[in-house]
Parts: structure tokens; sequence; C-alpha cells
């Protein structure tokens, strides 16, 4: 005897509404969350420096969070900007979620923040299905990594709302062709801005400082294609609602107990 | 290897479905993948199995339904399969206001039990759709 339940219900909506819930908390404190996603070395952690110091020395009250497998360097390094800032440890967890985040917050997130930047674990992979509650996602690529990144990682930069050029001082030297990496991205993700920056020499900082603070007063926020499936959000991993099995054609197609079809 | 997050939220939302109650064993769990979803099936048919282990899922099957990506574009009406990598700009007019028809799925469709004891009825009568067999 057996029975078949029908249960539209996306996998992640545990992550979504937490995420949902977060942002909505943070935006009565006033703060916003800038997500920072890239693979390892790519320079999240130098800019974020730059990022940091430059909003200290602005007045802008800025904290910053930094998820790694194992090891407090980042945070060590973050913390010369003066501005508060703490480690997560994910004990081999390859990304975070809304929850984990939410976890960091009391008793460290002084009121009055204006961004909180969270740098994701090193991955182009994994984060990019996990929404934390941000209201900016910023994906990076240094020059070094190839202009298909953004054609090998598609989820990761479709879902950007702002894509961030990081070493720009050594393009020249590790022969980055900027008009191909524009294009690539434009194929996964029509529209979204592409920011050019060099820690090392500090520019493009500006821009990204400003692209944040703009979103953190209100302002638009690029909406990505992938993003538009039937409803808003990044991270919303449901598609459009009543697209289910007809009535029967669940238990039709249970009843053989075999995966209907895999990977193409 | 978020798949097995994935997996471990499969399994809690299939313990835990309301219509699930009263229901001793899950024999089967259907998913809906979309081919942007950014879910490996094979990874994540592996980590499933691990993740139902000792739970009322023990030993389920995992049934995938795989959503290829589709695109239309608003401006000329075009539509096309987005492939992977995904193409996103308008293979037509070249412009990018593009809507995902399709893609992104990442949805529990329906669970099989195997006993011999009905869900209550009063609780979510709506979702239960098949009767018994």
């Amino acid at each position: 005897m057996c029975r078949v339940v029908d249960l539209h219900q996306a996998v992640l909506v545990k992550n979504d509404e937490r995420a949902g819930a977060l942002r909505t908390e943070l935006a009565a404190r006033g703060t916003t969350v800038v997500n920072l996603l890239s693979s390892p070395g790519s320079g999240k952690t130098a800019l974020l420096e730059a990022e940091l110091a430059l909003a200290a020395s602005r007045g802008v009250p800025v904290a910053a969070l930094t998820a790694d497998l194992a090891t407090e360097h980042d945070a060590e390094r973050l913390a010369r900007a003066g501005v508060p800032v703490k480690q997560v440890l994910t004990d081999g967890l390859c990304h975070m979620e809304a929850d984990m985040l939410r976890a960091q917050l009391d008793g460290w997130l002084p009121d009055g923040t204006r961004l909180l930047f969270v740098e994701n674990v090193g991955n182009l992979v994994c984060p990019a299905s996990y929404d934390l509650g941000e209201s900016l996602r910023v994906v990076l690529a240094s020059v070094t990594e190839g202009e298909d990144k953004p054609l090998k990682y598609p989820t990761a930069f479709g879902l950007a709302h702002l894509v961030v050029v990081t070493k720009d001082d050594i393009a020249e030297a590790a022969g980055f062709d900027e008009d191909a990496f524009r294009a690539n991205v434009r194929q996964v993700n029509p529209g979204v801005e592409v920011a050019v920056t060099s820690a090392r020499r500090g520019t493009g900082v500006g821009l990204v400082l400003e692209r944040a603070l703009a979103v953190a007063a209100g302002g638009a926020v690029h909406r990505p294609v992938m993003a538009r499936n039937g409803s808003d959000g990044v991270g919303d991993s449901v598609a459009g609602g009543g697209t289910g099995v007809e009535p029967g054609g669940v238990d039709d197609a249970m009843a053989g107990g075999v995966p209907v079809r895999g990977r193409s | 290897m978020h798949e097995m997050s994935i997996a471990v939220a499969m399994v809690e939302q299939a313990t835990e479905a309301p219509a699930a109650k009263g229901h001793e064993k899950v024999t089967a769990v259907r998913l809906r993948l979309g081919e942007l979803a950014g879910v490996v099936a094979d990874s994540l048919r592996f980590c499933f199995s691990l993740a139902c282990a000792g739970t009322p899922l023990d030993g389920a099957s995992l049934l995938i339904d795989f959503v290829p990506g589709r695109a239309r574009c608003e401006p000329c009406g075009a539509e096309w399969a987005t492939g992977m990598p995904p193409q996103l700009c308008c293979p037509q007019c070249e412009g990018g206001r593009t809507e995902l028809v399709a893609g992104r799925e990442l949805q529990i469709t329906g669970l099989r039990h195997a006993d011999g004891e009905p869900p209550a009825r009063t609780a979510h009568p709506a979702s239960v759709q098949a009767e018994e067999s």
C-alpha cells in the first residue's frame, strides 16, 4: 500500500525565508548587507581592506564578517581598518547560509552600522545558491583568472548585482582582455555593471563603495535575468508556482520507482 | 558540494511536511531540477542516499525531473533554449531585456509513502493529490 503526496515546496525555502527575515530585520536597524563572492585568491580580502579603510576615512559606519574553512588570518588583516570585524569558521562547509550569518550578529554588530560586508567562503559554486539577506551581491574575478570565468561559473556571475574585476594593476602582465570578459559577463547577466578595481592602487575602490551606499540609501539594484524566474530575489529557488506535475501524473511516474531522468 | 546541504534540507522537508504526518516511511521523493539551478544531479543522488540514512527516508529513491533552461526576449518575443553556459542575451535582437522562463527549479513536487496509515485528511486536504493504491 502506498500513497503519493503532492508537495510543491522549494528545497531552499527555509534559507530563503531566513534570509528575507534577516534582510527585514537589518533594514529596520539601518544596515545593508553586501555579500562578496569569488574563487579563492581573487582578492576579496584585499579589496575589502581597501573598502573598509576608505569607508572609515569618510566616517561611514561599516563592519565586516569574513568566512573561511579555517584560520583567522583574514579577520586579522581586515581589523587593521579599525572597524568591527568578525571571523566565521565554517568547519569545512563550502558556503555561508542565512542562519549562520544571523547567529553572528547579536552582541557584535553595532547599532547604526550602515554597511555590513560579508566575505563569503572562497568558492564560486556553492555560495551562489544561498541568499544571506544581502541587498547587494558582488561577484569578483581577478585579471589572472581568465576572461571566460563568467561562463565557467554562470550561476555565480548570473546572479550578481555588481561584477568587480580585481588586480587591474597587473592586467597588462596577465594579458587580460577586458572586452572579452565584459562580453562573457553580458552573456550570463545582461545589464550588470562591471567595475574594474585595483586594491593596490586604490582605483575603483570608491566606485564599489558608492554603489553599496546607493543601495543602502534605497537606490535601485540591478535585477539579473537568472533571478527573474517567476519571482523576485537572489537565491530564490522556486520556479513559477503551479507548473508541477498534473494530478495522477505523480503517482504514475513514481510507480516505476526509477529516476525519471538525470543530468543530460 | 552544497549538494549535501540541499539533500539534508530535502530530508527535513519530506519528514516535516504536514501532509506526511502519520506516515512511518517515505519511499520516494520527486524533485524538479532546473538546468541553471547550480546543482549536480549525480552528486545530489549520492548525498541524498547518505542524508536519508537513519531517517524515515532510509533507502528512499530520488526521482529527478530535469527542466531545461529557457529564456524569452521581452521586446522581440524570441524564445530559446539557454544551453550551458546559458545564453541570456537575445540571439535574435541581441537585447538584454530577457526573462528566464524555466531552468532555476529546485523543488520537491511529491512524496511517496509506504504504509497503511493515510495522513489526516482534515489537516491539509488540498495537498493530497493521489489516492491510495
